[in-house]
């Protein structure tokens, strides 16, 4: 059984990096006594995926982890019992049953929303509230991108989905978050300085993401929708639900029945292309 | 949550900034106006080394079970870190309330190397606390040392207001009782310390004056004051099984050296290797029941969700229990998958076919630790181990299925001579060529055996047989480096032999500091005046400023290195370990003639530890039959 588990990141934690956040969660899962699948071999490991990284030092409420289970409790009760596993800061807010068909959290990232704040005193000079349309109103937005062949000018223009002011002084962004294509907030930001002749300070962003998107529809016609809503809660209070006696058919059905309630949550996520 | 004693751009500029932010799962918060005593333990080194030590868990959950004391943690900020709180004024912090130490009312320090008293100035100058002792008024906490440093305080005594000598377990309780009263009582700093001095395994350094002759040995060693006692004895935690231990230690979010669940199951070792100072130290060897072990293991692991656990002593094959807990815990961890590791076991038919059952045989290797090339001087050493056991074990080791064998040396003996250096290549040749003879051609694994011998350089220390031993100087260490090398070159099977050899001068101060006295503050001090400080970490031990403080302060190395004639009286003679100086030098004059002493399950050697009245001493003896 494919299970998601969607955390918040926040407060002292937010300097714990990547990988020490993959270590973190193998003990919790163990502590909470999670009843995880293991690889098999001489050393076993957890089946365990993380969507996209986070970067040190940014605060997230919608981070996302999928591990395969043997069985599993209701929602609630592994929620629960992970978040008294859990430190101050790591806060997990979902735990839901995948569907078989459904891409693990890493692959199927396809965008990621931010909300980003300038830090007292490193805010532009100059009325940037007002200038965020003509920055996207430009024909091309380059920046320098470092790859395996070194640095690169490229347009980041087609991946900035939304970018708006959050008033009274925050900026809202939806970008590219697909590992082809992927945009960092502060980099946007930092082509937005630029447009203007400024120069973004040091350390002068603070950064939440918000969430965390696959695409639903297709290449052509993308559909966003949040990684949580991808798979659904786990309703029942039965104590262990074996795997074999959860029916394959059973899953697709709880997915029909949340749709709806999906389908309103995501319009307002559609691509702004 | 409590806001964290760096800002934001600091921690994103520093390396690792997880090292500062506390906050890690098990780790005790308390309400800090509900209690009365505060206390800060330092690790004087890096965050990954301090947490990975066991004496502090278990003190930490001692005095956090306490209601009135609220124990936190703080280790050495690294160097990047160092340099900014230097810069910006930025006073060293606890980890649990990133408040600063220079307000708690006790800075505990563990001291576990030689090589991290620089590191003690480090925590000290970076908290803002007086280096020396006799500068600090009333407003700074009290400097407590602790750990197997302390068994000689003397090159430190000048940095600490208080030493407590032995195992933290038993006396801490009537300290904090003493210094609650004290404080109540507006008696003030020195009142406190006075009163301390008088409580058993207190060392309180001021309270003390030596005297030296002109060549610099000591005359005397003495109370300057009417009441305090001439000499601490050691404290000992009797009842090993039912005392604290950590059974929520502090899981920390980044890797650290010990990253697993650790067992201590004994402590204490019967083997009495003359140059092993824990060896005499923790005697006698006291061993916890196997039945609390096994609940102490499934419950900290269900506390921690560590994937590993280990267990710990100084020697675990002569835990009596051995076989019931390791089959016991096998069985439990294959259900969690969890690994064992097993350190410092003698490789037998039992180790090898455990450890064929937790271990991936390809992957891992097996360590073997001779000490000494020749039987003769490890006859010297009192290691008792065998050229045939080695070889056995090695042969069954390679049946086994496994390739890779480690050997460690000790290089700068007592009494070694060219042959015992060339034993060390024999011995190391021999094994592999008992890979050959044993295993046929079509059964090795990559056709290849690789043998690793390592040397360490032999440092005398405090309460060992060894302590009136000569140690050579860097070039002789050197010169026997490079003999070794050349003599494994000459080796038949030379091509399977890899040969390290560990930094020969960090060797000679270690010993310099083991065996130093109270003059060696001075040139501490100079030397981290002159910015050396995690002299532990080889690449930043900067030899040529070490030897300039010597210079500088009128000290020597070389008087501190020289063999001690059998009548000196040494800086740590005061401290009485339970191991008699007669035993000692019983011991060191056995060794010089090459006779070994049977371990302490086999026949009592008559020590001196049977006055703690308990353990080894009074369990019957093996060979009770046969002795006199």
């Amino acid at each position: 059984m494919k299970i998601r588990v969607k955390f918040r990141k926040y407060g002292p934690v937010r300097f714990i990096g990547h990988l020490d956040v993959m270590r973190f969660f193998q003990k919790a899962l163990r502590r909470a006594e999670i009843d995880v699948k293991y690889t098999s071999g001489f050393s076993p490991h957890q089946i365990m995926t993380f969507a996209a990284p986070l970067g040190v030092g940014l605060e997230s409420n919608g981070e996302y982890m999928d591990i395969e289970c043997n069985s599993v409790t209701a929602s609630r009760d592994m929620m629960e019992r992970l978040n008294r596993a859990s430190v101050p800061g790591i806060e997990v807010v979902s735990v839901r049953l995948l569907p078989d068909s459904a891409g693990n959290a890493m692959a199927s990232v396809a965008a990621a929303e931010y909300t980003v704040r300038f830090r007292e005193g490193r805010e532009p000079d100059f009325d940037w509230t007002q200038a965020l349309n003509e920055f996207l109103n430009q024909e091309k937005i380059m920046v320098t991108k470092e790859t395996k062949k070194g640095i690169q000018e490229v347009d980041i223009k087609s991946g900035i989905y939304e970018m708006r002011l959050d008033p009274p002084d925050a900026v809202h962004l939806l970008l590219d978050a697909s590992s082809a294509g992927n945009i960092k907030p502060v980099k946007v930001l930092e082509a937005f300085c630029g447009a203007f002749g400024r120069e973004l300070m040091e350390n002068a962003l603070f950064i939440t993401r918000e969430d965390v998107y696959t695409n639903a529809g297709t290449l052509e016609e993308p559909r966003l929708i949040s990684l949580n809503d991808v798979g659904a809660d786990i309703g029942t209070d039965a104590d262990i639900v074996p795997m074999d006696t959860v029916l394959t058919d059973t899953v697709p059905k709880i997915i029909m029945e949340d749709d709806s309630h999906h389908e309103q949550n995501d319009s307002r996520k559609t691509s702004a292309q | 949550m409590n806001k964290l004693a760096l800002s934001d751009d600091i921690l994103m500029k520093i390396e690792k900034p997880a090292r500062y932010i506390g906050h890690e799962f098990n780790a005790v918060v308390k309400n800090k106006s509900r209690v009365s005593v505060r206390f800060a333990m330092c690790f004087p080194d890096v965050y990954e080394i301090g947490m990975s030590h066991l004496g502090i868990q278990i003190l930490y959950d001692m005095f956090n079970t306490m209601e009135d004391v609220w124990c936190e943690r703080v280790y050495s900020p690294w160097l990047d870190l160092d340099a900014i709180m230097r810069r910006e004024h930025i006073p060293l912090f606890a980890l649990e309330s990133q408040d600063p130490i220079k307000d708690f009312d006790f800075l505990g320090i563990t001291i576990q190397y030689e090589m991290c008293y620089t590191n003690i100035l480090q925590v000290l100058d970076l908290a803002q606390i007086p280096l020396c002792a006799a500068d600090r008024g009333e407003d700074v906490p009290i400097v407590i040392g602790g750990g197997p440093c302390t068994y000689n305080p003397e090159p430190i005594a000048e940095f600490f207001d208080l030493f407590y000598i032995g195992e933290g377990e038993t006396r801490y309780r009537d300290l904090l009782d003493l210094y609650k009263d004290c404080k109540e009582k507006g008696l003030g700093r020195v009142e406190f310390l006075r009163r301390a001095a008088k409580l058993p395994g207190m060392y309180v350094p001021r309270f003390y004056e030596a005297v030296y002759q002109e060549d610099g040995t000591l005359v005397s060693f003495a109370p300057a004051e009417e009441g305090i006692p001439a000499a601490v004895l050691k404290e000992i935690e009797m009842d090993v099984t039912n005392t604290y231990y950590p059974l929520k230690p502090v899981v920390p979010y980044i890797k650290v050296t010990q990253d697993r669940v650790v067992l201590e199951i004994q402590r204490g070792c019967i083997r009495g290797c003359r140059f092993c100072q824990a060896g005499q130290l923790y005697r006698p060897v006291r061993e916890r029941d196997v039945e609390t072990m096994k609940r102490y293991a499934l419950e900290m692991l269900k506390n921690t969700g560590h994937e590993e656990i280990s267990l710990s002593s100084l020697s675990s094959s002569d835990y009596s229990k051995l076989p019931e807990l390791v089959d016991y815990l096998m069985d439990e961890c294959d259900k969690r998958h969890v690994n064992i590791s097993l350190p410092s076991l003698r490789i037998d038919a039992f180790s090898l076919d455990v450890m064929s059952k937790v271990q991936d045989v390809r992957k891992s290797s097996l360590t073997f630790a001779p000490e000494a090339g020749s039987q003769r001087l490890r006859d010297v050493i009192n290691k008792g181990l065998t050229e045939e056991v080695i070889l056995k074990g090695a042969a069954m080791a390679f049946h086994g299925g496994w390739t890779r064998v480690k050997l460690y040396f000790m290089l700068g003996l007592p009494t070694e001579t060219q042959e015992d250096i060339r034993g060390i290549a024999e011995l190391s040749n021999k094994i592999a060529a008992t890979f050959f003879e044993e295993i046929p051609k079509e059964e090795r694994k990559n056709g290849r055996v690789q043998i690793v011998a390592s040397t360490s350089f032999f440092v005398p220390k405090p309460f060992t047989p060894f302590q009136w031993a000569r140690q050579c100087t860097k070039e002789e260490f050197l010169d026997k480096a490079y003999f070794t090398k050349r003599c494994i070159t000459e080796q038949l099977n030379q091509k399977s032999i890899k040969y390290n050899w560990h930094e020969a001068d960090v060797s000679v101060m270690e010993g310099v500091l083991a065996r130093g006295d109270r003059r060696l503050s001075k040139v501490l001090l100079k030397v981290y005046e002159k910015g050396c400080f995690y002299d532990a970490w080889g690449e930043y031990y900067q030899n040529e400023k070490w030897l300039e403080a010597f210079e500088e302060c009128g000290l020597n190395v070389d008087f501190y290195t020289r063999e001690r004639s059998l009548d000196e009286l040494f800086p740590w003679d005061f401290i009485d370990c339970g191991v008699t100086k007669d035993f000692l030098k019983r011991e060191w004059q056995k060794a010089l003639a090459g006779k070994t002493s049977p371990n302490c399950k086999k026949q009592c050697q008559g020590c001196g530890a049977n006055r703690f009245g308990g353990g080894i001493c009074f369990e019957p003896r093996e060979a009770d039959n046969f002795c006199c």
